[in-house]
């Protein structure tokens, strides 16, 4: 962690006076939960990139596919497993509940210390 | 050249808010402030301000709409009272935190309940803690001088802290008296124009106000809002001295009145300090060796000052328009701050406290007469009898 700076060295009121510096705070501690690629094959719809409050959606922008989580910024709220049409379709096509974390789905949400790393 | 008029208290912080032209003004109307925000509207209408009047649709959204616009880089203002002041309270707080250096005429009223509109300080006492200045005026003129000072005090930019400048509900805000109204020019060259150092609308620096502030830096966030404060005191000595300079009246921490000689004195603020000198002269005639302290700075609480001012006396009685309830004896907080201050300075000296004039109660001056009665026996005794006297309540 970078050194701590006193109350005289620091603007006050909290203001931020750079813009473009939430990348700097790493918010991914706060996660208790973590979106995971499931088994489902993803269509690269960027409705998770579009809909992520924190702008963790990686995009290989080159060959237009998502590429991933930026887990230094997720919180794991899930809204990207929200809002994946996939997602829609497995739970639809299973006809019956399925937990978050289900293997079948494109992106599922595990619980921080249980993932299992493929 | 100033001219004088015959004006309420509230006319008068309405005419101050007039010179003083504003960008911004929210403000929701309500007992007994309410004269100011309908006068100002006028000049509004009338095109005699630039002022953007913003009419909300509370005080929540007036102090939000306020905090809005002094982050925006505006010079702001507003006025309430009591439930007011009560409703605007969480941004209340943002202000002082935010620093943003908004002037507020407060016109102080009791809070509820039972519902009552008329004067007591229960409104202001409650914000004590919140990080902004407090002013007590004694009546119209002096509301309408901590006006123009305030604006001064809260954009130092050792300061930048929001201000409250008080006065007494219906007593002075609706009475009318004669209030010295300085030009129009000399009040502009005297607040001059507010250059905020951080503005949302410089668009060419980006930046954040409000962001989340963890257990990492809301610390030294507070320790830097105490530095405001502790830097007001002088700040506001520096302003009330080019006050004196340009418009030839003097103001202080704290107005003394016939005190370097007292043996006892009353503490009080605003308009029944004006009640109480009348009283003071009064015994005075008689041979008594009596004095008077006017608090005009609340926040922040200059202790060490009113220690030296008071130390030489043999009794004091402060009169507090309001009661902290559960607080040490039931006193007033006027009572618990001043008695904290001189024990810390080393000024041991009896004091009791009168609490007085809740919900408007009349406070008259045979009864600030009975106060100082009290203390004279206090001072020939040594001994506080009564700690805290609730002043004309039916038994």
């Amino acid at each position: 962690m970078a050194q701590l700076k006193g109350w005289k060295e620091i603007p006050i009121a909290g203001m931020i006076l750079e813009a473009g510096n939430a990348v700097e705070y790493r918010t991914g501690g706060w996660r208790a939960f973590r979106p995971v690629r499931g088994e489902a094959e993803c269509i690269h719809c960027f409705q998770c990139w579009l809909f992520c409050p924190d702008s963790s959606i990686l995009v290989d922008a080159e060959n237009e596919k998502m590429a991933g989580f930026d887990l230094d910024h997720c919180k794991g709220c899930g809204i990207c497993a929200r809002v994946c049409p996939v997602n829609e379709k497995v739970i639809r096509n299973a006809g019956t509940r399925l937990a978050r974390d289900d293997a079948r789905l494109c992106i599922r949400i595990v619980e921080e210390g249980k993932v299992e790393e493929h | 050249m100033s001219r004088f008029e015959a004006l309420t208290g509230d006319n008068a912080v309405a005419m101050a808010m007039r010179q003083i032209n504003p960008d911004v003004v929210a403000a929701y109307p309500i007992t007994p402030q309410t004269e100011t925000v309908e006068f100002f509207a006028e000049y509004v209408a009338d095109g005699l301000v630039d002022t953007e009047f913003i009419c909300v649709e509370s005080e929540h959204s007036a102090m939000s709409a306020c905090v809005g616009a002094s982050a925006a880089g505006a010079r702001v203002m507003t006025a309430t009272s009591s439930q007011g002041l009560a409703l605007m309270w969480e941004i209340v707080y943002i202000a002082a935190s935010y620093r943003c250096p908004i002037v507020m005429s407060l016109v102080n009223r009791a809070l509820s309940a039972p519902i009552n509109i008329h004067c007591d300080h229960s409104d202001v006492m409650g914000m004590r803690d919140s990080g902004w200045i407090v002013l007590f005026s004694e009546n119209g003129q002096e509301a309408y001088d901590n006006i123009i000072q305030a604006v001064r005090i809260g954009e130092h930019p050792d300061v930048l802290l929001p201000v409250a400048v008080c006065q007494d509900g219906f007593v002075t805000s609706h009475g009318m008296e004669r209030v010295e109204i300085f030009d129009d020019e000399a009040v502009k060259e005297f607040v001059g124009t507010y250059r905020p150092q951080w503005s949302l609308l410089d668009i060419e620096h980006p930046k954040t106000f409000g962001p989340l502030d963890f257990y990492d830096y809301y610390y030294e966030h507070k320790r830097q809002q105490v530095q405001a404060m502790e830097n007001a005191t002088g700040v506001i000595l520096a302003v009330a001295e080019e006050f004196n300079r340009k418009f030839n009246r003097n103001y202080g921490l704290f107005e003394p009145y016939r005190l370097d000689d007292a043996e006892v004195a009353v503490v009080v603020t605003n308009s029944t300090a004006g009640t109480a000198k009348v009283v003071v002269d009064r015994l005075r005639e008689e041979g008594l060796k009596v004095g008077l302290l006017k608090p005009r700075v609340f926040r922040p609480f200059p202790a060490r000052e009113l220690a030296e001012a008071l130390k030489h006396l043999k009794a004091i009685a402060v009169m507090d328009r309001s009661i902290s309830f559960g607080a040490m004896h039931n006193a007033g907080p006027l009572f618990l701050e001043l008695a904290a201050a001189l024990s810390l300075y080393g000024v041991h000296i009896p004091m009791a406290d009168y609490v007085f004039g809740l919900g408007g109660r009349d406070i008259l001056p045979r009864e600030i007469e009975s106060v100082y009665r009290d203390m004279l026996r206090v001072a020939e005794s040594g001994r506080v009898e009564r700690l805290v006297t609730y002043l004309s309540v039916r038994e």
